[in-house]
């Protein structure tokens, strides 16, 4: 399952990777050799078999004790959501300009 | 002089109960053994100093977060990164008065199998430092095995705790889905981590499942936990082990590691145990195929959030997505980026019927195997890992190779199902491991099976060369 060069470009992108020529290079074949393996899944015939996205089956799991409940609790304080940011001004993430 | 070598948890416990040496007089008994010994081995990436807790000190792997911890999951993307909270696992081993030792190297984003992706360098094997001890989580099963822990938590993917207990030659569980929450621990594929303990015996290491498992509200994917026993007995009479043909004769297991298996199980014979064969048609044939589509998939999800606007590492750009880009190429090794572009890949519109749709479909058929093989049978052996430990840089180059060492320990994975290895003896002087799989929320059959085998084997933890 060959995987192209402009293929692996797009996906880069898509993963926000900016990728060397080296890495290209080294990627597209490396990912075509493990595509190729991966694959052998195509070979079962499963149209009658439904996915399974999660080991259990748990429905409707909200992450609290009652279902019910829906009480506000204290958020992280801000100095803790700051604590390892590259670059803070005011309380915003300073960041380069999108374009 | 305390052992730290040769010293189980329970008999650390002891010491501790008769007040024969105090909980930071331990802690800096291991601390000591690792300034004076992890120099050749590389388990730790950092120590804690004065961690506090009067019970027995715990390695935890370097993706679990720990407050004022640096945790990096192996990475150079979370290079100085601190949390501001405790893993909920980090937290109950707080509670439960263990002082943190350290925490230990790991393949990057606990991606590999045998430690060699870290980005702070390998951990090396303490029965033959030229070898890997495993992975991901090589540097846990290594500092257990060479006394510089005497438990551990690690993180179980596709098998990254399993593994390197196999090769380390100590006992390693990974539990059931859902019963160890995963909340705060740096996600991998979030269908497939769990969190579980290490020890150099089953009930040391049924004591730290005990000590983490459980449901949590910060985790809604946990479920509540049947009490852990702590096994005792000698004897399997009326237990039901199953061997699957295609895991015990697959190809690439080496000789030395199936004589060691089957000499386990005809010692599972002798102390009563029902043993007979059977089948699990698809699932070792289309297991790796199916996990090496869906952890990628869920791994380049749960990676997208390591891109310099928040933490860890930025590299500057004049625009914003120039950082982005330049950021994760420059902080993501080579297997994470592999493997995010293989995800992002499988899930592309066009693709993600045919990839991780498909792969879903083997999931169904894989859980539906193994269920039907526990309909006449309590457990299924195999070995853990086809090989015995490898030498460092022999799979490195190799992406397919390495992955084949997760051949045996994929399946049941992909079911959510718990499997424990427990070292059943040596080929080439090097540990071999012997994998046992239940239904889900089986552990304490497992530890019971795994407790009785153990003391029928009587394999010494100890690597030779350290003894």
């Amino acid at each position: 399952m060959a995987i192209t060069r402009e293929e692996v470009l797009h996906v880069a992108k898509l993963a926000s990777l900016e990728l060397t020529d080296e890495e290209v290079e080294r990627l597209t074949g490396e990912l075509s050799a493990i595509l190729d393996a991966v694959s052998k899944v195509s070979e079962l015939d499963l149209s009658d078999v439904p996915p399974t996205s999660h080991p259990l089956e748990l429905v409707n799991a909200l992450g609290s004790e009652d279902p019910g409940e829906d009480e506000p609790r204290p958020s992280l304080p801000l100095d803790d959501v700051f604590a390892n940011a590259p670059a803070r001004e005011r309380d915003l993430f300073k960041v380069p300009p999108t374009a | 002089m305390i052992d730290t070598l040769r010293l189980t948890v329970e008999e650390a416990l002891g010491l501790l109960e008769r007040r024969e040496v105090s909980g930071s007089e331990l802690h800096r008994a291991y601390l000591d053994a690792v300034g004076a010994r992890d120099a050749e081995l590389h388990c730790y990436l950092r120590t804690v100093e004065g961690a506090e807790g009067d019970g027995v000190p715990i390695a935890l792997k370097d993706v679990i977060s720990t407050k004022g911890v640096e945790t990096t999951a192996g990475s150079k993307i979370l290079a100085g990164y601190v949390p501001v909270f405790d893993a909920t696992v980090a937290a109950r081993c707080r509670e439960a008065g263990l002082p943190v030792i350290g925490k230990t190297n790991t393949d990057e984003f606990a991606m590999g199998s045998s430690t060699e992706n870290s980005a702070y360098g390998p951990t090396h094997n303490p029965w033959d430092p030229e070898r890997v001890p495993g992975g991901s989580g090589g540097g846990t099963a290594a500092a257990v095995s060479a006394g510089l822990a005497p438990w551990g938590l690690g993180s179980d993917t596709g098998g990254s705790i399993k593994q390197p207990s196999a090769l380390c030659g100590n006992v390693g569980l990974r539990p059931t889905y859902g019963t160890v929450s995963r909340f705060g621990v740096v996600a991998f594929a979030s269908s497939l981590d769990q969190i579980g303990p290490v020890a150099k015996n089953v009930r040391d290491c049924a004591r730290l499942y005990s000590i983490v498992a459980g449901k949590d509200a910060a985790d809604s994917t946990t479920v509540d936990v049947p009490r852990v026993e702590l096994p005792e007995g000698e004897s399997l009479q009326g237990l039901r082990i199953g061997v699957p043909k295609e895991m015990n004769e697959a190809e690439g297991i080496e000789p030395g590691v199936t004589a060691a298996v089957q000499q386990a199980i005809e010692l599972a014979r002798e102390l009563g145990a029902d043993v007979g064969e059977c089948e699990l048609p698809r699932s070792v044939e289309y297991g790796l195929a199916c996990y090496y589509l869906i952890a990628p998939a869920e791994a380049s999800s749960n990676l997208a959030r390591y891109d310099g606007v928040r933490y860890g590492l930025r590299v500057d750009a004049d625009t914003y997505y120039e950082m982005v880009e330049r950021t994760r190429d420059a902080g993501f090794g080579d297997e994470p980026k592999r493997r995010i572009m293989l995800g992002t890949y499988a899930l592309s519109a066009g693709y993600y019927d045919a990839y991780y749709g498909q792969a879903q479909k083997v999931r169904t058929l894989i859980a539906r195997e193994h269920a039907a093989a526990f309909e006449s049978f309590d457990l299924l052996v195999s070995p853990t890992s086809p090989t015995v430990a490898f030498k460092l840089g022999e799979k490195a180059a190799d992406p397919l190779a390495m992955y084949l060492s997760d051949l045996l320990t994929i399946p049941s994975c992909m079911a959510g199902l718990p499997g424990l290895n427990v070292p059943c003896g040596l080929s080439e002087g090097l540990p071999v491991g012997l994998q046992l799989i239940g239904p889900q929320l089986s552990e304490n059959t497992l530890f019971k099976a795994g407790h009785a085998l153990e003391r029928a084997i009587g394999f010494d933890p100890v690597p030779e060369r350290l003894r």
